[in-house]
């Protein structure tokens, strides 16, 4: 991957160069203050490139459709490896949509169609016809808006996955459940209390527990849909400060309304607007330099 | 400022409507309740020990006669019916009280009760050492002991007399267990052991391969079984000399004596002499018998075992069939099918079978099942039987199915109301792990569901429990010789006939040839239906409220 790629509104797809950023050295220029000031989210200035990624996910020509009505328009961009990637937009711009077609959630909504092709790790289409769609999902886990703990135990709640993969040796369950509780910094809290109603959690619990029950069956891809929305401010923090820690381990990929959590948590951003990739290229270039006047007039909340 | 109540304002606050509702609530609370008192008044009063009253009955004109008996009823009714009946006008009073009165010994005066006008009854007494014996037959008897005898001699009389009549009882009571036991399982087990053997016989005999070896087996089997029978029949034999041994001399109130054998006595007991506390404990007696005994006397006497055993049974047999059925049924038409106008049609097909009289499953049941599908499988796996049908007969099997299909409506409903129910976000949350659709739905979401699985079981259980009229035509007898569960090979009988609670209640009631006697049981079995479909019922909800903490909805 060499170069990032913005796509037009006219559906003309127009490749530029990447902001001269010189490599090693600090970002010596000055800040622009289009909306969020970075250096007040407490997170230094990050000097990333989308040419050095190498890529995860490439997404080809996406089009969606949910019946006659076209939800993703020509969609193309690289998701690179082992970094936090935020989709970022007004409500209705697809950027869920997006999200749910890297796993093929949409597979679930009967009136929708796709085409364009999304390459797992170089190798193949997800929509190829071969896929089967339960090896692709264990591959590329996804975590909701509302955390959606199963009406089990703890325990079992994690074991799920594996246990769908037909792993009932309970020597390997326990080691899972812990470093996967563990990895969702859940362990502290329910380690006294594993065989006991997921139900009983708080919201920030459950949605961590998701997490962990995500990361159980150790996929490559974790793609979060509004994680922190339904969640409190503390909570939020907890789950921010939980996916920094992951992003090491996983190619992470989040939707989020809130603009101040895409700048402090992804490497990462597109901005999308109706159906639209308007803008793709690393975070701190798209709030402070962004290079269309939407993502300018978004972040700086003149709309959506 | 002033508050003014107007009519408008009033309306306006809303509490009208809110009178309106706890008004339908309190008239729904109490028609509850005055059903369940009537019935609980009317049945188990019968079981109380009422105390035997002796008195003179003129019939102004007439001689006058002795009555002695416990009063079953009292009405007002007035004068001028007797008038028109023919009789003399008592008093000047309108109205006039008029008892019934069980006065027994049927075998004597050929009725059980008899009507009496209070005024025209003289020198009531209640005397102490009156007497009151339930046989096995004739009904009750009333009158006065006068000596107990053992092979026609007399071993005691006069105040020792009660106390060895009890003795006498109880060893009856003893010995009547024990042929009970001999006659019903050895015998019945020896009989159940003959027919299979004949059985065996004849469809060797169909299949062509009754060799002399295949033969002889059968042959040294049953005479196994005859020399079994043989030796029951002698110990039989001694029972039964035993068990006539002893019998009693007793007088009616107008001086007849009578003989009776104590192995026709059932109870004897002295309702005037006994305390509150004896009274009780016969009470509870008497309710147990109730519940636990088999009928006697066309059903007008003893208990209805058979009949709770029944219902209980049909019902449990019923739910195993509806819910797999009912369940499967709703997954299909609620997760896989393409949703559309077919399934739209197989919906409303499915609620209109809810709304089908049940006569008219009873009559499908006996035309399909029974004649049909009955006759065929009899053709097919039970040959050697035929003439005589297995299968093709009304039975348990034949009746719990026509009421699971009646009520398969009812489990569907309930639990596509339960999938569509569970939220989305569960399902996505396991599709998202790698779990196939039907993965999520064996691990997630039926579990899920199951608290609505059981609303529906609960439903179905309620009306299935309550049916009678399907029934009659598909399995349920008046009197069945056996219990559809027993110790005999199968021992689940599903094509045997079984007694019920619902048919037991219109059969003592309509079809008595004792109506007075029966009337308090058609109230009894009635409460105990009731009852029993209330244990049914709570039963089921327990398991869901157990079920519905485990897989509590998500709500946040």
């Amino acid at each position: 991957m060499t170069e990032s790629v913005a796509v037009a509104q006219d559906e003309k797809v127009e490749t530029v160069q990447s902001f001269e950023q010189p490599n090693g050295e600090p970002a010596t220029q000055e800040h622009k203050t289009h909306g969020i000031n970075l250096d007040s989210l407490g997170r230094g200035r990050r000097k990333l490139s989308l040419e050095e990624e190498e890529t995860c996910l490439d997404i080809h020509d996406l089009n969606l459709f949910y019946g006659e009505k076209q939800a993703l328009f020509g969609i193309n961009m690289p998701i690179p490896k082992k970094r936090v990637t935020a989709f970022i937009g007004p409500s209705g711009c697809g950027k869920s949509t997006l999200l749910r077609s890297l796993n093929r959630m949409n597979d679930l909504v009967e009136s929708c169609k796709i085409d364009g092709e999304v390459i797992l790790d170089g190798e193949e289409d997800i929509y190829h016809k071969r896929v089967d769609v339960s090896d692709l999902r264990r591959r590329v886990g996804m975590v909701f808006q509302k955390p959606n703990p199963f009406p089990k135990s703890i325990y079992e709640n994690v074991a799920y996955g594996l246990r769908i993969q037909g792993i009932n040796k309970k020597r390997v369950l326990d080691d899972t459940v812990e470093w996967a509780l563990k990895g969702a910094a859940l362990w502290e809290e329910v380690k006294d209390r594993l065989h006991d109603s997921a139900l009983g959690l708080s919201g920030g619990q459950q949605q961590r527990l998701v997490i962990a029950r995500t990361i159980a069956v150790k996929p490559e891809v974790l793609l979060l849909d509004e994680p922190a929305s339904a969640l409190d401010p503390i909570s939020t923090l907890k789950i921010e400060e939980l996916i920094n820690e992951l992003k090491d381990r996983f190619t992470i990929v989040i939707v989020t309304h809130n603009m101040q959590q895409a700048a402090r948590v992804s490497d990462y951003t597109a901005f999308m607007y109706m159906g639209q990739l308007i803008e793709f290229g690393d975070t701190d270039t798209i709030f402070t330099n962004p290079r269309e006047k939407k993502t300018e007039d978004y972040i700086t909340g003149r709309y959506g | 400022m002033t508050m003014k109540i107007t009519v408008s304002n009033w309306f306006k606050s809303g509490s009208p409507w809110v009178w309106l509702n706890a008004g339908a609530v309190a008239v729904s609370v109490v028609m509850v309740l005055g059903l369940l008192a009537l019935i609980a008044v009317r049945g188990l009063g019968h079981f109380w020990p009422t105390a035997i009253v002796a008195a003179d009955y003129t019939i102004p004109g007439n001689s006058q006669v002795q009555v002695m008996g416990q009063i079953a009823d009292v009405e007002e009714i007035p004068a001028q019916r007797l008038v028109d009946a023919g009789l003399p006008k008592p008093g000047n009073k309108a109205l006039i009280d008029r008892q019934l009165i069980k006065v027994g010994n049927r075998d004597v005066s050929g009725s059980d009760f008899v009507w009496v006008v209070k005024p025209w009854l003289q020198n009531v007494s209640h005397p102490k050492d009156a007497i009151a014996l339930e046989r096995r037959e004739w009904g009750n008897f009333y009158g006065f002991l006068k000596d107990v005898r053992q092979n026609g001699s007399v071993v005691a009389s006069g105040t020792e007399a009660w106390a060895a009549l009890q003795d006498s009882i109880e060893r009856a009571e003893d010995i009547y267990s024990q042929i009970y036991k001999i006659e019903k399982k050895e015998i019945g087990h020896i009989n159940s052991g003959l027919e299979r053997l004949r059985l065996k016989e004849r469809s060797l005999e169909l299949k062509g391969t009754n060799t002399p070896e295949a033969l002889a087996d059968i042959a040294a089997s049953r005479a196994v079984l005859d020399a079994e029978y043989k030796v029951l029949e002698k110990e039989l034999g001694d029972l039964y000399a035993a068990f006539t041994r002893d019998s009693i001399q007793a007088q009616t109130i107008d001086n007849n004596i009578v003989d009776i054998n104590v192995s026709k006595i059932v109870r004897a007991y002295q309702p005037n002499a006994m305390g509150f506390f004896g009274k009780v404990g016969f009470y509870g007696d008497k309710i147990w018998e109730f519940v636990s005994d088999d009928p006697r006397e066309a059903n007008t006497e003893g208990g209805i075992f058979p009949a709770i055993f029944g219902t209980v049974m049909m019902v449990i047999i019923m739910s195993i069939i509806v819910t797999p059925f009912g369940v499967i049924a709703a997954v299909y038409l609620r997760e896989y099918a393409k949703q559309g106008f077919v399934t739209r049609v197989i919906r409303v097909a499915v609620n209109n079978l809810a709304g089908v009289p049940s006569i008219v499953y009873g009559v499908f049941g006996l035309g399909f099942f029974v004649y049909f599908l009955g006759s065929h499988m009899d053709q097919l796996f039970f040959p050697e039987a035929l003439p005589s049908p297995t299968f093709g007969t009304p039975g348990l099997l034949w009746a719990s199915i026509t009421l699971a299909l009646l009520t398969l409506p009812v489990v569907i409903v309930a639990t596509e109301e339960g999938l569509s129910r569970i939220p989305s976000t569960v399902r996505e949350g396991s599709l998202a792990l790698g779990a196939t659709k039907a993965e999520t739905l064996w691990r997630v979401v039926l579990p899920m569901a199951s608290p609505a699985m059981m609303t529906g079981l609960i439903l179905a259980v309620a009306r299935a429990a309550g049916e009678v009229a399907p029934l009659m035509l598909v399995g349920v007898v008046k009197l069945a010789p056996s219990l559809p569960l027993d110790g005999n090979y199968p021992f689940l009988h599903l094509d045997q006939k079984f007694m019920h609670l619902g048919f037991h209640i219109y059969d003592v009631g309509f079809q008595s040839p004792n109506v007075e006697a029966a009337r308090p049981l058609v109230y009894a079995t009635a409460l105990l239906l009731v009852i029993v479909i209330a244990v049914l019922n709570l039963s089921a909800v327990a398991i869901r409220n157990h079920l519905r903490e485990k897989y509590k909805a998500l709500e946040i």
